[in-house]
C-alpha cells in the first residue's frame, strides 16, 4: 500500500512537471480580464474569439500549416527514398552513408538556420515562405530517413526480390511493395515532420521575412507584452501538435 | 511452356571462399531436377545464379540456348518459389498471384480470372480475397507456388520449398509438387537437404558437396550406383569396405568382392554396400558375425555388426524381423554381390 502510494505520488509529481506549463498556459486562454496571471478572474471565450478573428495570426496559421505538410511530404519522400537505397547493405558504404544521413539530428537549429541564411544569400535567394520550408526539409529528412530505415526489415527485402522476380521495375518495386508495406512508418515519419515544422521558431524567424509562420507571429505579439490572447494562440498551436502525435502513436500501435 | 538449361563450368567466389568450384550441368525441358546436398554445399547460390539473383563469377548459363550472365532477375524466363515465400501481406491472394501478371501488363479482369486458376491448381479456389497472414504455413506455400507460376515461366525455381512444412504436410506435398510439374510442364529445378524428398520427387537428381556436383542422374542410378563416397553416404546409410586392386577384383578381409575391375594392379579402392543388401541367406559370405547393436523398426530390424574375419569395421544391416539377431548374438551373413558398387580411393 505504502509503495502504491509513493509511485502513485511519482507518477502525479512528473505528469505535473509535464503538463502543469500547458496546464496553466490553456487555463488562463480564459481569463476574463486583461492579464494572463493569477488570480483567475472567471471564464470567458473573448480572446479565443479574438485570436479566430485576428487576420495576421490567421494567415500565419495558413503559412504553417503549408509549410508544414509541404516539407514534410517532401522530407518523407527524401528519407524513404534514401533508407531504401541504404537497406540491405545494396550500396557499398551504406554504414557511413547512414552515420552522414542521421548525423545533422544533433546539430542545433540555430546553426542549420544560419547555415541556410547564409547559403541563401551567397545565392541571391530571397527570403519566403519557401525558405522556411527548405529548412524544415533539411531539418527533418534525417528524422525521415531514420524511421523508414528501421522499418524495411528482412521482410520487405525479400518481397522486394520477389517483385523483381514476377517482372517488376525498381520504380513499381518500390511504389507497389516497399512503401505499402511500411505505411505506417511513412504516416508516422509524416506525422512527426508535421509536429516539427509546425513547432519550429528559430529556422522559420532567419528563413522568413514578410509571410511568417504561427510560432514568428506569435513572438511578435510577445514583443508588446502578456496577454491572455497569446495564452489563446499558444493553446491553439499546443492542440494541433497532440492531435499529430496522437496520430503518430496511433499509427505506430496498429502496426505491433 | 518450358525450356532446357545449360550451364557450363559455373564458378562463383566470395572474397576467399569458393561457393562453387565449377558446375557443369545440362537439365532437360520438362525435367524434375532436384538439387541436393549438405548447407553450405553451393546448391542455394546455383539456384541464386539461375534466377538472375547473383551472378557467377566464372562460366555461362543458358536457358533455352540464351546467355542468362548479366540478365536481371525481372527479364529472365524464371520464377522463383522462395524458402520464406516472400508474400505481399498487403495484398489479397488473388493481387499476389496476379502479380507477375500485372508487371506484364495483363488487364485486371484477365488476370484475376488467371489468379483464380491458379489457386484451383493448388488446391486454394475461393479463398483469393484472404491476405496472405490469414494463412497456414502449407496454404502460404501453395500461394507462393501459384504465383510464381502464374506468369507461365520456362523454368520453376524452388529453394527448399517443403523446409518450412512438418513431416506429413510435407510428404503430400512433394507428391502435389510433382503432380503440378507434370500438368504445367515447365522445368523444374528444386534444391533440398532432405535426401529422400529429392528421391521421391526428382528425375534427375543433383548430389552436391563443397561447391562441386559428387553425382547426378536418375535416383535409382544415383542410389544404386553412386559415383562417389560423399554421394553414396548422403543419399542413405552405406557400408564401406576398403580394398585393394589384385588380378582385376577387389581383395578384402572378406576376400575377392564386387564387379571386375579395369583399375591397375594394388589400386586402392571401397566397396559400397546398402544394409538393405547383407542378408542371412545366399551371397558372398562374411562369416559369423556379432550383434552389437539391434532397433526393432517394425519392417525391419536394423542391427549393427561386427565381422569375426574384421572386428574393426562395423557393418550396418537390415534383417527380416523373423530372424533372431540380439545384442551379442552370433549369426552368419552374406552381401548380395550384384548390388556392390566399387569407387576408386582418391
Amino acid at each position: 500500500m505504502m509503495r502504491f502510494l509513493i509511485c502513485a505520488g511519482y507518477m502525479a509529481l512528473l505528469y505535473g512537471f509535464i503538463f502543469l506549463p500547458v496546464g496553466v498556459l490553456a487555463l488562463y486562454s480564459f481569463q476574463d480580464g486583461r492579464f494572463p496571471i493569477p488570480p483567475f478572474q472567471g471564464f470567458s471565450l473573448r480572446w479565443h474569439i479574438e485570436v479566430l478573428g485576428d487576420s495576421d495570426l490567421m494567415a500565419a496559421l495558413a503559412h504553417s500549416l503549408m509549410v508544414a505538410f509541404a516539407s514534410s511530404a517532401v522530407a518523407v519522400t527524401l528519407g524513404f527514398l534514401a533508407a531504401r537505397a541504404v537497406a540491405g547493405g545494396r550500396l557499398p558504404g551504406a554504414r557511413a552513408i547512414r552515420a552522414a544521413l542521421t548525423a545533422p539530428l544533433s546539430v542545433s537549429y540555430l546553426v542549420i538556420g544560419l547555415g541556410l541564411l547564409a547559403s541563401f544569400n551567397l545565392m541571391g535567394q530571397g527570403l519566403s515562405l519557401s525558405t522556411v520550408a527548405v529548412g524544415h526539409i533539411v531539418i527533418n529528412t534525417p528524422l525521415c530517413f531514420a524511421i523508414c530505415a528501421a522499418a524495411i526489415g528482412p521482410a520487405q527485402m525479400a518481397a522486394e526480390r520477389a517483385a523483381r522476380d514476377l517482372g517488376a521495375s525498381e520504380l513499381r518495386v518500390m511504389w507497389l511493395i516497399t512503401a505499402p508495406m511500411i505505411l505506417p512508418a511513412l504516416l508516422a515519419a509524416f506525422l512527426l515532420s508535421v509536429t516539427f515544422s509546425w513547432d519550429e521558431f528559430i529556422i522559420a524567424f532567419l528563413l522568413s521575412r514578410f509571410d511568417v509562420t504561427l510560432p514568428v507571429e506569435i513572438w511578435s505579439l510577445l514583443r508588446s507584452g502578456l496577454n491572455p490572447k497569446t495564452n489563446a494562440v499558444g493553446s491553439l498551436v499546443f492542440m494541433v501538435s497532440a492531435v499529430a502525435v496522437l496520430g503518430v502513436e496511433l499509427t505506430m500501435m496498429r502496426r505491433r | 511452356m518450358t525450356a532446357p538449361i545449360d550451364i557450363v563450368d559455373v564458378t562463383k567466389r566470395y572474397g576467399d571462399a569458393m561457393a562453387l568450384a565449377g558446375v557443369t550441368l545440362g537439365i532437360e525441358a520438362g525435367e524434375y531436377c532436384v538439387l541436393v546436398g549438405p548447407s553450405g554445399c553451393g546448391k542455394t547460390t546455383l539456384l541464386d545464379i539461375l534466377g538472375g539473383f547473383s551472378d557467377p563469377t566464372g562460366g555461362a548459363v543458358r536457358i533455352d540456348g540464351r546467355e542468362m550472365v548479366g540478365v536481371p532477375a525481372a527479364r529472365r524466363p524464371t520464377t522463383t518459389v522462395f524458402q520464406d515465400y516472400a508474400l505481399f501481406p498487403h495484398m489479397s491472394l488473388l493481387d499476389n498471384v496476379a502479380f507477375g501478371l500485372r508487371m506484364r501488363g495483363l488487364g485486371r479482369s484477365r488476370r484475376l480470372a488467371r489468379a483464380e486458376e491458379m489457386l484451383e491448381l493448388v488446391g486454394l479456389a475461393g479463398a483469393g480475397a484472404k491476405r496472405p497472414t490469414a494463412l497456414s504455413g502449407g496454404q502460404r506455400q501453395r500461394v507462393a507456388l501459384a504465383r510464381a507460376l502464374a506468369v507461365e515461366p520456362d523454368v520453376l525455381l524452388l529453394d527448399e520449398p517443403l523446409g518450412a512444412l512438418d513431416l506429413n504436410l510435407r510428404r503430400a506435398m512433394q507428391d502435389e509438387l510433382k503432380a503440378i510439374q507434370r500438368r504445367v510442364g515447365a522445368t523444374f529445378v528444386h534444391v533440398t537437404h532432405d535426401q529422400e524428398e529429392a528421391m521421391a520427387i526428382a528425375d534427375r537428381i543433383v548430389v552436391m558437396n563443397a561447391g562441386r556436383i559428387e553425382d547426378q542422374g536418375p535416383p535409382e542410378r544415383v542410389y544404386r550406383r553412386p559415383a562417389s563416397r560423399f554421394a553414396a553416404a548422403f543419399l542413405g546409410e552405406m557400408n564401406f569396405v576398403p580394398g585393394v586392386v589384385q588380378g582385376g577384383r577387389a581383395m578384402t578381409v572378406f576376400g575377392a568382392l564386387g564387379p571386375a575391375t579395369q583399375l591397375p594392379e594394388g589400386a586402392r579402392v571401397t566397396l559400397c554396400a546398402r544394409p538393405e543388401h547383407l542378408r542371412p541367406g545366399a551371397g558372398v559370405s562374411l562369416g559369423v558375425v556379432r550383434v552389437i547393436e539391434a532397433v526393432f523398426q517394425g519392417m525391419h530390424r536394423k542391427v549393427t555388426v561386427l565381422p569375426e574375419a574384421a572386428p574393426d569395421t562395423p557393418l550396418r544391416a537390415r534383417l527380416p524381423v523373423g530372424l533372431a539377431a540380439d545384442v551379442g548374438d552370433l549369426i552368419t551373413l552374406a552381401l548380395d554381390a550384384e548390388h556392390l558398387t566399387l569407387l576408386e580411393d582418391t
